[in-house]
């Protein structure tokens, strides 16, 4: 080896201790965000709080109202993209017969991706509020963030079909099964973790979403019975967590409850990283595996 | 080979194409009816009255979008040059410099950090940045257009490591030993070597930023006062998405043509950057 000079020495220092020290910056950024969002909120964040509403009558503060309405946003929103996104990736990866077809779906869902949620909110509003007649309702918000997450589902899907082995399919063809018939039966299933990775990072942006509910899903903070007619189902509205959240914060100045909120947003983003992590880490080895 | 007609085949051939052509046509209804709602608004205010204009106040009937045009710019300006500094360097750390057992754990914080939801950021930046840009700068209210950069640099963080991230792991490890042979430090190949090789990932990354500070509205709403001013870093400021997000609930009339236009203002900014972004990856 070769000794540098001292000057080279010192400029190698600096900057290999410039990349740790931002490698620090961003962890402890990290750090300080839940730590002070855990300080502030976790002695709020009561049994109380989650199973009770809102009532200035009563006096109780409760959020769980807002716990069901996002509870409904997912489910509804993941039941209509999850077909939509799977079949579209299914498309671009099985079927697409011209290049050109498959360039400008491709595209669209970059562009769909690159939409701020504000711009989705105010479509949303325009199209299923309005001209679909539904009015400010979960129906409604839980629509827009179908639009919203459709390319989440359709790039993580599409990225594990592109894993499954060509000879799984050749041989489920050679044995003279149809195309449909190959895909329900042997692409799909073995993209499954593909599947279910998309479907955990679409409820994480579903779960964290505010801006394109705030004029979609409405701001009520009173309990929805959703389930007890059609009518309800289709016409109730209110806030999910994130938007109650804003709610209380910024229209209430109730900052207790509001960090209690953020504290069970954390809890959750933490679960579906975590999940989506062990989903992923199938896909991983799979493609590894073909490499090799 | 002997083809026979399956209708359950050819129905599920169509089911897919349609779910395939849902994604053009939800970018097209999106652009058609940004741009039917924000036209008008143009019409009736005056394209460069309503783009230039200083003064916005519906009361008056006076709608000049400047000074939300010039936050958003200064603001994403500002957070880029706060954040992306940070973000490059902590992506060349994780990719190339971190010691395995580091990276995995800074790595899912990454993500972490890329999912906490924008209004617990803003809450945080309410109530602890907010204050405290008070204070330092003994101002009569911390809420700012620099809180609002703050913030926005902390949330572009986690997208602007990931692509630069994703960039510098795809530089061909045949040039770094080339270098490295060369007589050159670690170091000295990972600044002159890998991220020049992977220049159009970084800047990839960058432009995602920009996208990202430009789009966000739940945090700056929070943060930034809200006041229709020409920007100044330590003034209260609106950006074009709180603009449409703070009165978007009760607007009427000319004042809601004007909303759209400002949202259908922001489109053309994101189809600008989106078109960046897609010119700089295929390039690749």
């Amino acid at each position: 080896m070769v000794p540098h000079s001292a000057r080279r020495r010192m400029r190698d220092g600096l900057l290999r201790g410039m990349l740790w020290l931002s490698g620090g910056l961003v962890a402890a950024l990290l750090a300080a965000v839940a730590g002070y969002v855990l300080f502030r909120g976790l002695p709020h964040l009561t049994w109380e709080l989650l199973t009770t509403q809102t009532s200035v009558l009563r006096d109780t503060r409760g959020i769980w109202p807002n716990l069901g309405n996002t509870l409904y946003v997912v489910g509804v929103s993941l039941a209509l993209v999850l077909p939509l996104g799977v079949g579209a990736a299914v498309y671009l990866t099985e079927y697409a017969p011209s290049r050109r077809l498959a360039g400008a779906i491709e595209f669209a869902a970059g562009t769909l991706a690159g939409i701020p949620s504000i711009l989705y909110g105010l479509v949303g509003m325009l199209v299923f509020c309005q001209l679909w007649g539904l009015q400010a309702s979960l129906l409604a918000g839980s629509l827009t963030l179908a639009v919203m997450t459709f390319p989440t589902v359709l790039r993580t899907t599409q990225e594990s079909l592109k894993t499954v082995p060509q000879s799984y399919r050749e041989g489920a063809l050679g044995l003279g099964s149809g195309k449909w018939r190959m895909i329900r039966t042997v692409v799909l299933p073995a993209a499954a973790d593909g599947i279910v990775t998309g479907c955990i990072l679409a409820v994480g942006r579903v779960v964290g979403e505010s801006a394109a509910l705030l004029f979609t899903a409405g701001m009520g903070m009173s309990l929805n019975h959703v389930f007890a007619s059609w009518e309800n189902f289709s016409r109730s509205s209110g806030a999910t967590l994130t938007v109650a959240l804003y709610v209380y914060a910024k229209e209430r100045a109730d900052f207790d409850t509001a960090f209690a909120i953020a504290v069970l947003l954390l809890g959750l983003t933490l679960v579906l990283n975590g999940a989506a992590r062990l989903a992923g880490r199938s896909i991983r080895q799979r493609g590894g595996e073909r490499r090799e | 080979m002997r083809r026979r007609f399956h209708p359950a085949e050819a129905g599920m051939r169509i089911a897919f194409l349609l779910c395939g052509l849902v994604a053009i046509a939800f970018v097209l209804v999106i652009t058609l009816y940004l741009i039917l709602a924000g036209l008008p608004g143009f019409g009736h205010i005056g394209f460069w009255d309503f783009l230039l204009g200083r003064v916005w106040d519906p009361a008056a009937g006076r709608f000049g979008i400047l000074p939300f045009l010039l936050a958003s710019l200064y603001g994403a300006a500002g957070a880029i040059l706060l954040g992306a500094p940070v973000g490059l360097l902590c992506a060349v750390f994780l990719a190339k410099l971190a010691p395995p057992r580091l990276a995995a754990v800074l790595r899912p914080a990454v993500e972490v950090l890329a999912g906490i939801p924008s209004v617990v950021y803003g809450l945080v930046g309410m109530l602890v940045l907010v204050p405290a840009v008070r204070r330092w700068f003994r101002l009569p209210d911390g809420a700012s257009l620099f809180a609002a950069i703050v913030v926005l640099a902390v949330m572009l963080l986690p997208s602007v490591i990931r692509v630069a991230e994703t960039a510098l792991r795809a530089v061909p490890p045949e040039y770094e030993a080339a270098s490295l042979a060369l007589g050159a430090t670690e170091i000295e190949t990972v600044f002159r070597v890998s991220l020049p090789a992977a220049s159009s990932g970084v800047a990839a990354a960058v432009i995602l930023g920009v996208g990202r500070a430009l789009g966000e509205a739940m945090a700056v709403l929070m943060v930034a006062g809200n006041g229709a001013n020409m920007p100044g870093l330590f003034r209260s400021v609106r950006f074009l998405t709180t603009a449409v997000a703070g009165e978007m609930a009760y607007a009427a009339g000319l004042q809601r043509e004007a909303l759209f236009s400002i949202a259908l203002v922001l489109f053309v900014f994101i189809l600008l950057i989106n078109g960046a972004l897609a010119a700089l990856l295929k390039g690749r």
